[in-house]
């Protein structure tokens, strides 16, 4: 089957869905698309369901080749595009023709880049998702969680629409070099911790270290003291700060270990999850507490 | 007063209810019940449960539901908990694992260690009925608990770069069978032939949180009978 073939792999790019849901209780993470917000955008540019199959692209380096006549759409962090050589925007689609070249080049402000194709990729699914784990081999191209490879042929169906779609300049994100404010409902453990150690956990700034992934970013900052009660691990969500011996805290994300036994504060909401996804190692962060209610009114906002 | 069961906010979609602050058969049915009841209750409200030693974490859909109702649901499920009534529905599963220090390349240490001979080690790890407390690190993978104390081993200092699928295996008070090669930290006893986790058959999952589990001797001919690769057997583990 044609689509798009795969010229070069870039730093890291996978084939990523909404995730993968209902399979916790077998050890099954959710992964998907880190930043939802422009995976989502990237879809609706072209036509598609929100949760059609895309490429998350980190950083950038990615290079195609398409095969047969369709549109394509990148959004997400900025990267320069090209098709053969052209320069072309972000935040809108494209029509392609067979043989046509469509290269990332690298972010040169957030971190990850979503293309989406016309009628989304046909890629196989694995437990009601084609989202690449690589830690649980699951998903992907083949099924077995590979991330793209040179040679590698995304499948997809011909399309010929002409409709011209831009995302509005208030859908995408602003980067800024300022410290992010990202908001978080207590909950989990946080009572264990003593109100002097909230207290510094919430005035800090934390910068993200180079040791952070799909599964989680570790921060770096003013160690917090976690209680010192014996824990049994249990059931974590996505966004929860867990907060490990060494007080440095950890947000875990889309490809989280489904159990765990450390202390955790609490949770990031989803939409601060999309931004936190666009922020490379080296950047600052700082927490914000948020009632239960009011971020259930600002998560519903965020999907109408 | 009992402090539990106790419900505890989780994230923005989630919560967590507490059973008990130590595992045991009757937490561990409460909790298989639970998983059924809420299934039941929300349908699609709900987006997943993630069952552990005491404890429940139940997603939900919170564009379709909300904190206040989820926690309504949940007190109703629990209301209608009968411990006696609930005791006899775990599934029993047998394992056969092939014991040796050619599969088991920390049973010398654990027997020494806990001053018992090789078989003694085999002996108490046969013995118990564990329960599955609780799936997680890999898919498919369960903690399987209490372990005879007797026999208890802490983890290794320094992690194997890879253990096989199939390697049987105890770390403290708990013991499990890795369903694929992974990198892992536990003392390896034995190698299991049966398949406990694949993407392509169903049940995915071979042990589910609640079921009750026993381990059965068997040699090194019907472990190469029942599927037991001999390359896991040759390898230096």
């Amino acid at each position: 089957m044609s689509g798009l073939k795969v010229i070069q792999p870039g730093i890291l790019s996978l084939i990523q869905d909404a995730g993968r849901y209902g399979f916790h209780n077998i050890g099954i993470t959710t992964g998907g698309a880190l930043d939802s917000h422009s995976f989502q955008w990237a879809n609706q540019l072209c036509g598609n369901s929100d949760s059609a199959t895309c490429i998350e692209i980190l950083v950038g380096g990615l290079v195609l080749e398409a095969q047969i006549s369709t549109q394509i759409a990148i959004t997400g962090a900025e990267v320069a595009v090209t098709i053969n050589g052209q320069p072309a925007d972000t935040w809108c689609n494209h029509r392609v023709q067979a043989g046509d070249r469509i290269a990332i080049g690298y972010a040169s402000a957030g971190c990850r880049a979503y293309l989406a194709v016309a009628g989304g990729i046909e890629a196989p699914l694995v437990f009601g998702s084609a989202s690449t784990v690589v830690r649980e081999s699951l998903g992907g191209l083949s099924g077995d969680g590979k991330p793209l490879q040179q040679g590698d042929t995304l499948p997809c169906q011909a399309n010929s629409g002409t409709v011209q779609q831009l995302a509005p300049q208030q859908q995408r994100p602003v980067f800024t070099d300022g410290v992010t404010e990202v908001r978080m409902v207590l909950g989990y453990q946080h009572h264990q911790f003593s109100a002097s150690q909230l207290d510094l956990f919430f005035d800090s700034i934390y910068t993200i270290s180079q040791n952070s992934n799909r599964m989680g970013y570790r921060l770096e900052g003013p160690a917090i003291v976690p209680p010192q009660t014996a824990m049994l691990s249990e059931g974590i969500c996505l966004g929860a700060v867990q907060l490990p011996a060494d007080g440095q805290p950890i947000i875990l994300l889309n490809d989280h270990q489904t159990i765990g036994g450390y202390p955790k504060l609490g949770s990031v909401l989803s939409v601060d999850i999309n931004k936190l996804a666009q922020l490379m190692p080296g950047r600052t962060l700082r927490f914000q507490p948020i009632a239960i209610e009011q971020a259930q009114i600002i998560l519903r906002k965020s999907r109408t | 007063m009992s402090n539990y069961p106790r419900l505890v906010i989780a994230s923005e979609n989630s919560v967590i209810i507490y059973f008990s602050d130590k595992p045991c058969a009757t937490t561990s049915s409460q909790i298989t019940h639970m998983v059924a009841t809420l299934k039941n209750d929300l349908g699609d409200q709900l987006i997943d449960l993630v069952p552990s030693y005491a404890s429940l974490l139940l997603i939900y859909n919170p564009l379709v539901t909300d904190y206040q109702q989820v926690e309504q649901q949940i007190h109703s499920a629990l209301d209608c908990w009968q411990p006696q009534a609930q005791t006899q529905t775990a599934r029993h599963i047998e394992l056969p694992v092939y014991y040796s220090d050619e599969s088991g390349p920390d049973l010398q240490r654990i027997a020494d260690r806990n001053g018992l001979s090789i078989e003694q080690v085999i002996t108490a790890h046969q013995q118990t009925e564990y329960i599955a407390y609780a799936i997680g690190f890999a898919p498919g993978f369960a903690y399987l608990g209490e372990l005879d104390s007797r026999i208890a081993t802490p983890r290794l200092a320094t992690p194997r770069h890879r253990v096989p699928r199939g390697a049987v295996a105890i770390a403290d008070r708990q013991t499990a069978v890795y369903p694929a090669p992974s990198p892992g930290g536990w003392n390896l006893i034995g190698l299991c032939p049966t398949r406990l986790f694949d993407a392509n058959q169903q049940p995915n999952s071979l042990i589910q949180a609640g079921d009750k589990v026993r381990f059965k001797a068997i040699s090194r001919e019907r472990f190469i009978q029942l599927g037991g690769s001999q390359t896991d057997l040759a390898e230096k583990l």
